[in-house]
C-alpha cells in the first residue's frame, strides 16, 4: 500500500507543477493546494501505514501508529490554509489592480 | 608578531574619529606611528643570527586554515621593507596631502593594505597567505582610486585589480592543488616535501597557476599594463605599494617556493623568459613616457623583470643579488617617486615636455634626483647601491647553470635592456633639471618644497649612498639571512666595488657607452616606436576584453532574466529534477522493500483512484465551479485517508479547512476571471509536462527509497513513551503540538495572524490616489 500511496503523491505533485507552470492565476492557486496535498500524503507514507491503533493512549494497548508524521502533517494543514486564502486574496486583488490574471503580463518593467 | 601585523588595521578603526580633528593636527602624524613603531619592532631582530622563528594562533584548525605567522631573513627583510619604507611615505604624505582632502579614507586604506603586506610576507599558511594578498589588491584598487572622481582613476583602480585579482585567483587554484598533493597548508612543511610535489602530476598545473598570480601582482609582461594606470594613485600611494612593496609581492612569493620549483627545469625558462622580457620592455617603453609618473611606472616594471630574471636563474649569485636589488631597487625608486610628488607639487605638473631648468628652483630636489637616477642607472661610482647590484647581476647573467639557447641570449638582452635603463635615467634627471627653462609653460611658480616634504626622500637617498660606501654593513647581518631562505646554499661573499677589469664591468661601459650615445640622439630614433609597438596595444586588448565580458555576460543575464515567473519556475524545477535524478542515480540511491508494507484493500484503492482522477481533472477543466468541486475532492479524498490510516485528529481538522477552503475558493471565483483553455504552443505543453511528470516521479521515488531505508532509529517511541509522563496528555498528537512543539505551533498561529492581517488589508485598502 506505501507503493500506492507514494504515486498518488507523485500524481499529486506532477498535476500540482502543471497547474503552477500555467499563465492563469487561478491554476497556479489550484496548483498550490494540490502541491499540500501532495505533500500530506508523502509525510503519511513516510511513517508506517497502519501498524496499530490511532495515537491516543489507552489501557492495554503498546502499539501505536506514528504519532510524529501525523503532528507535522496537522501543522502543515493550517499552514497550507493560511497559504492557500492568502494567495488567493492576493490573486483577486492582483487581477483587480492590473485589469489581467495573466502571468505572461504580469512582468513588471522591462529592464528592471 | 600577530599584534605587529593587525596593530594597522587595528588603528584603522580609530582613524575616522582621529581625522575629526584634521583641522588641528594632520591624521598622518597619528598614523606615523603605526609603521615606526612595527619598524623598531622588527629591527630587534637584525643581525642576529637567529632561527626562523613560528607563532601560531588558532584561526579554523580543522581545515588546517591557522595563523601561522614565520619570520625568516626574507621574510624579515619585506617587513622592514613594508614597515620602514611605510613610515617615510607617511611622513611624506603629510605634507603632500592637504587638509582638505578625505584623510580619513586615505590613512584607513594605507594602514590596511600594511595589514595585508604584513600578512602576505609572514604568512606560512597558504590559505592566510592568499587571504592577505586579495586584501593587498582590494586596498590597492581603493588607493588609486583615492580621487574617484576622476575617469582615468577609476579605469586604472579597475583595471589592476581585475589583473591582480585574476592572478591572484589563479594562485589560489595552485594553493589548492598544492594542498591536494601535500596534505599540508604550511609552506615550510612544503618544502620538505619538494620530491612529492615534483613528481606530481599537477606540477605544470601547480607551477603555471601560481607563476601567473605572482606575474599579474609584479606587473610582469604581458600583464605590466595595470602599472602605468596605476599612477593615478596619489604619489605617496605610488612610491610605496606600486615600487616598493605591493608589486614586489609576487617577487616575494617566487622566491619563497623557488627551493621547491627549481627542481624543475620549467622554472628556469618561464621565469627567467618573462622577466628578461619584461625587463628589456619596460625600459625600452619608458624612454617614450612623456609623465614623469609613466617613466617612473616601466621603469618599475624593468627593474621588476629584472629581479624576476634572477630569481628564476636560482644559481646561488643571481639570488643574492636579487635580494641585494630589492632593497636597493626600494631606496633609489622610492626616492624618484617621491621627487616626481615634489616638481608635481611645487610646478603644478608632470609632463616632462613642460618642464625644464629647474635645478635653481629646487635645488635640493635636483640632488636628491641626480643621486637617484644615477643610482638607477648604475654608473659606476662607489656611493651607488644600484651600481653593485646591476654588477652582479651582469656577473650572474654569466654564470647560468643552464646551457640553453636561452641562457646564451640572456647577456645580451640583459644589456640591451640595461642600455635603455641608462637612457631613460638619463632622460628623466636632464629632462627636468637642466635645459631651457619654460616657466611659461608651467601652471605654478616653481619653488623649493617644504623641508618635511624633502625629508623623507633625504632619508632613502642617505640610504643609496651609504649602501653604496658601505655595502658590506647590509650584507652579513641582512641581506645574507634573506637570500639563504631563498636558496639554503648561499655562501657569504663581500661585496666590492673594484673586481678588476673584468667582464661584468665591461658589459657596463658598454651600456654607458651606448646609452650616451642613444640618449643625445634620442629624437632622431625616437620614430622607432612608431614601428613597435607602433598600433599593437596591449591596453586595447584588455579594454576590448573587459568590453566583450560585459557585453556577453549581459546578453547571457538577459537570456534568463525575463521576468517570467513562470521561465524561472523551469528553469528551478528542472534544475532540481536533473541533479536529484543524476544524484540518485550516482549514489545507487533508490531502494525498495517489499517486507513492511501495509496490505492494499479495495477501499483505499477505490478512494486513491477517485483522487487521480480529480487531480487530474483539475488540469483539463475550463470551468469555474468544476476546477473547484474536483479540487475538492481530492482535499475529501485525502480526509479519508487519513481516517483509513487511523489519524482522526488530522481527519477532522482536514475536513473543516477543506470545507472552509471550498467556501472561500467559491467565494473568490465569483470575482476572478473565467478559466481559459490553455493557450500554449505544443512545444511549451511538452515542457510543462515533462517537468511536472519528471518532478512526480522524483518525488515518488524519494517516497520509496526513504520509507525502504532504514538508515536511523525512528524517534516516534520516545513521544508515545513520555506523551503521558512529561505532557500529562492521552492523545500523543496533542501533547506533540502544544507541549513538546509549543513553541512551533505558537509561531504557526502568528503566521496565520500575520497571514489574516494581510488579507484583509489586501482587501479592504485602497490604492492611494495621490501617491504614486
Amino acid at each position: 500500500m506505501e507503493i500506492i500511496t507514494s504515486i498518488l503523491a507523485g500524481i499529486l505533485f506532477a498535476t500540482a507543477i502543471y497547474n503552477l507552470l500555467q499563465k492563469q492565476l487561478l491554476r497556479i492557486v489550484i496548483g498550490t493546494a494540490l502541491l499540500s496535498h501532495g505533500a500530506h500524503i508523502f509525510i503519511l507514507t513516510m511513517g508506517k501505514l497502519k501498524t496499530g491503533q490511532p495515537p491516543i493512549l489507552t489501557d492495554g494497548v503498546s502499539d501505536y501508529t506514528d504519532p510524529l508524521p501525523q503532528a507535522l502533517i496537522l501543522t502543515s494543514i493550517v499552514i497550507s490554509f493560511g497559504v492557500t486564502s492568502l494567495l488567493l486574496v492576493l490573486a483577486y486583488r492582483t487581477t483587480k489592480e492590473n485589469n489581467t490574471d495573466n502571468m505572461e503580463q504580469l512582468r513588471g518593467k522591462s529592464n528592471e | 608578531m600577530i599584534f605587529a601585523v593587525l596593530i594597522p588595521l587595528i588603528i584603522a578603526c580609530f582613524i575616522p574619529l582621529l581625522s575629526k580633528l584634521k583641522e588641528k593636527i594632520h591624521t598622518g602624524i597619528f598614523v606615523l606611528f603605526v609603521p615606526l613603531s612595527i619598524f623598531l619592532y622588527f629591527v630587534q631582530f637584525l643581525g642576529r643570527d637567529f632561527n626562523p622563528i613560528r607563532h601560531t594562533y588558532n584561526w579554523i584548525p580543522s581545515l588546517g586554515i591557522n595563523f601561522d605567522f614565520y619570520l625568516d631573513g626574507l621574510s624579515l627583510l619585506f617587513a622592514l621593507l613594508i614597515s620602514g619604507i611605510g613610515a617615510l611615505v607617511v611622513l611624506y604624505s603629510i605634507f603632500y596631502l592637504s587638509k582638505q582632502e578625505r584623510l580619513g579614507s586615505f590613512y584607513v586604506y594605507l594602514l590596511m593594505f600594511m595589514t595585508a603586506m604584513l600578512g602576505v610576507v609572514l604568512s606560512d599558511n597558504i590559505f592566510v597567505l592568499y587571504t592577505f594578498w586579495e586584501l593587498t589588491s582590494i586596498s590597492s584598487f581603493l588607493l588609486i582610486g583615492y580621487w574617484h572622481f576622476k575617469e582615468r582613476s577609476r579605469y586604472g583602480a579597475l583595471k589592476s585589480m581585475l589583473i591582480t585579482i585574476f592572478g591572484g585567483l589563479s594562485m589560489f587554484g595552485g594553493f589548492i592543488l598544492l594542498w591536494v598533493v601535500t596534505g599540508t597548508t604550511s609552506i615550510q612543511e612544503m618544502i620538505n616535501q619538494v620530491d612529492v610535489i615534483l613528481d606530481s602530476s599537477y606540477l605544470p598545473l601547480i607551477l603555471g597557476f601560481i607563476l601567473l598570480g605572482a606575474f599579474t601582482k609584479s606587473a610582469q609582461f604581458p600583464f605590466h599594463i595595470w602599472l602605468p594606470d596605476a599612477m593615478e594613485a596619489p604619489t605617496p600611494v605610488s612610491a610605496y605599494l606600486h615600487s616598493a612593496t605591493m608589486v614586489k609581492a609576487g617577487l616575494f612569493l617566487i622566491a619563497r617556493f623557488s627551493s621547491i620549483f627549481s627542481g624543475s627545469e620549467w622554472f628556469f625558462i618561464v621565469v627567467s623568459l618573462v622577466g628578461i622580457i619584461t625587463l628589456c620592455w619596460g625600459s625600452y617603453m619608458a624612454v617614450r613616457q612623456t609623465d614623469l609618473k609613466a617613466i617612473l611606472a616601466f621603469s618599475t616594471i624593468s627593474q621588476l623583470g629584472m629581479i624576476m630574471a634572477m630569481l628564476g636563474f636560482g644559481t646561488t649569485a643571481a639570488v643574492f643579488a636579487a635580494i641585494f636589488h630589492i632593497l636597493n631597487h626600494a631606496t633609489f625608486k622610492g626616492s624618484l617617486f617621491m621627487v616626481a610628488g615634489i616638481i608635481d607639487h611645487e610646478t603644478g605638473t608632470r609632463d616632462i615636455r613642460k618642464l625644464g631648468g629647474l635645478i635653481t628652483f629646487l635645488p635640493i630636489t635636483a640632488t636628491l634626483a641626480l643621486f637617484g637616477t644615477f643610482s638607477m642607472a648604475a654608473v659606476p661610482l662607489p656611493f651607488l647601491n644600484g651600481f653593485y647590484s646591476k654588477e652582479l647581476f651582469f656577473d650572474a647573467t654569466l654564470h647560468l647553470d643552464s646551457t640553453t639557447f636561452l641562457a646564451q641570449a640572456i647577456p645580451y638582452l640583459a644589456v640591451f635592456g640595461s642600455i635603455f635603463t641608462f637612457v631613460y635615467s638619463m632622460y628623466f634627471f636632464f629632462g627636468v633639471f637642466t635645459g631651457p627653462k619654460q616657466l611659461d609653460k608651467l601652471p605654478k611658480k616653481p619653488h623649493e618644497a617644504p623641508i618635511g616634504m624633502l625629508l623623507s626622500p633625504i632619508v632613502l637617498v642617505a640610504g643609496v649612498i651609504l649602501i653604496g660606501l658601505f655595502p658590506n654593513i647590509v650584507n652579513a647581518p641582512f641581506l645574507l639571512h634573506a637570500a639563504q631562505a631563498v636558496n639554503p646554499e648561499v655562501e657569504f661573499h663581500k661585496v666590492a666595488f673594484w673586481h678588476g677589469f673584468n667582464t661584468p664591468l665591461k658589459m657596463s661601459l658598454i651600456v654607458i657607452a651606448i646609452g650616451i650615445i642613444l640618449f643625445v640622439t634620442r629624437k632622431k630614433w625616437s620614430k622607432v616606436y612608431t614601428i613597435l609597438p607602433g598600433k599593437l596595444s596591449l591596453n586595447k586588448v584588455y579594454d576590448q576584453i573587459v568590453e566583450k565580458l560585459d557585453v556577453i555576460s549581459g546578453a547571457i543575464t538577459r537570456s534568463y532574466m525575463t521576468g517570467s515567473l513562470k521561465n524561472y519556475m523551469s528553469i528551478i524545477l528542472a534544475t532540481t529534477l536533473i541533479v536529484s535524478f543524476v544524484f540518485m542515480f550516482i549514489t545507487n540511491g533508490f531502494t525498495l522493500e517489499y517486507d513492511y508494507l501495509a496490505d492494499v484493500t479495495i477501499l483505499e484503492v477505490s478512494v486513491v483512484i477517485i483522487m487521480i482522477i480529480a487531480a487530474v481533472a483539475t488540469i483539463f477543466t475550463n470551468h469555474n465551479i468544476a476546477a473547484i468541486l474536483v479540487l475538492g475532492v481530492v482535499g475529501y479524498g485525502v480526509a479519508i485517508l487519513f481516517v483509513v490510516y487511523r489519524a482522526p485528529d488530522i481527519a477532522l481538522t482536514q475536513f473543516v479547512i477543506e470545507t472552509v477552503t471550498v467556501a472561500l475558493f467559491l467565494l473568490c471565483f465569483y470575482h476572478l476571471p473565467k478559466l481559459r483553455k490553455s493557450t500554449d504552443s505544443a512545444g511549451t505543453k511538452m515542457t510543462n509536462l515533462f517537468i511536472s511528470v519528471g518532478f512526480g516521479a522524483l518525488m515518488t521515488m524519494v517516497a520509496i527509497s526513504a520509507h525502504s531505508s532504514n538508515w536511523f532509529e525512528s524517534i516516534s517511541d520516545y513521544f508515545v513513551e513520555t506523551s503521558y509522563k512529561l505532557g500529562g496528555g492521552h492523545n500523543i498528537v496533542n501533547v506533540i503540538l502544544v507541549d513538546m512543539r509549543g513553541l512551533d505551533t505558537l509561531f504557526e498561529i502568528a503566521v496565520l495572524g500575520i497571514a489574516a492581517l494581510a488579507i484583509i488589508g489586501l482587501i479592504k485598502l485602497k490604492k492611494d490616489k495621490g501617491a504614486q
